[in-house]
């Protein structure tokens, strides 16, 4: 399995991506400028955390608009794998690959471990793990609000495109274990076709004991059921 | 072609939790403008552009908040003023 990891001006988690897919995984990951067209062969895409061009205007607004996105779309249309973390994720909901927005956090910047659980394991970053699995892993942001109107949200837990949700020590997605005040706890999500996955926190930065959790592990394991597939 | 500034503002749609407005609204409340409402937190972009006339520096204005200036999930748009450079 080769993995890309897109870097724009901003960016700060390819590394940690880089980390989970090539000392944790062992398998093989490249770092892609956002300026160039070439996906060199990836079998899948990773967008990674950060705040690329500055957050300005919204996070992930203009990041959408990079040359390689036109290439990452291609690929997410072909049905190709892609992998949105944190600001990866607003700049996939920014691009249209992912439905709803990702808004301010209700409490202002947050940084914490969270626990999610999941809630569907039947897409190519879920299939290792079991649903209901509750998961430990951090959130670093200030603009992770998951947000959409109810008939989309409606469409989305029909559809079991709603994959993560924050919850308690106990696995009970409540008021105080949304650390952001996203709509119906939701933490990430796939779109209609199930390749593009999205989630505002960081499986990368929990891949090891030594990073406090290796929770996040068995998320990037199941890229590899989907690649070996 | 004409020089035209183009004002938009910007705000989070109506019904959204919209947190900078409502920190606003309640300090305002604090001190003491009881009688204000709701607060709604956007940004003004001032666009110079240049156009045959102001209704096409209008319409340009409105075709790049669609695309890029105003998110048509959770944002709406208002052309606030074309004015002649």
């Amino acid at each position: 399995m080769k993995v890309g990891i897109v870097s724009f001006p901003g960016s700060n988690c390819e590394d940690d991506a880089f980390y989970a897919v090539v000392d944790q995984l062992g398998e093989e990951a490249v770092k892609l400028w956002h300026k160039d067209h070439d996906l060199q062969c990836s079998d899948v895409i990773i967008l990674p955390g950060g705040f690329a061009y500055g957050d300005y205007l919204r996070a992930g607004a203009i990041a959408r608009f990079s040359p390689i996105m036109r290439e990452v779309a291609e690929h997410a249309n072909k049905g190709g794998i892609v992998l949105g973390i944190c600001n990866g994720f607003q700049i996939a909901c920014e691009a249209g690959l992912l439905p709803g927005a990702l808004l301010r956090n209700d409490v202002g910047y947050r940084s914490m471990p969270v626990t999610i659980r999941v809630e569907h394991a039947n897409t190519a970053f879920t299939s290792a793990a079991k649903v209901g699995d509750c998961l430990t892993m951090p959130i670093a942001h200030g603009e992770g609000r998951f947000a959409g109107s109810e008939d989309l949200l409606d469409q989305l837990e029909n559809d079991a495109q709603v994959l993560f949700r924050y919850v308690d020590a106990s696995g009970a997605p409540t008021v105080d274990a949304n650390p952001n005040g996203a709509m119906r706890n939701i933490a990430g999500i796939c779109n209609a076709a199930r390749n593009v996955i999205g989630l505002m926190p960081h499986p990368e930065r929990a891949v090891d004991p030594l990073l406090g959790s290796k929770d996040g592990l068995v998320l990037f394991e199941s890229l590899l059921v989907a690649a070996h597939a | 072609m004409t020089r035209f500034r183009v004002s938009v503002h910007i705000v989070p749609r109506r019904g959204l939790l919209d947190p900078q407005g409502k920190a606003v609204t309640d300090a305002l409340h604090t001190l003491g403008f009881a009688s204000v409402g709701e607060v709604h937190v956007g940004r003004h972009l001032v666009i110079e552009t240049g156009a045959a006339d102001a209704a096409a520096a209008e319409a340009s204005v409105r075709t790049m908040c669609a695309r890029l200036l105003a998110n048509p999930v959770t944002e709406d748009f208002e052309i606030a003023g074309v004015v002649k450079e």
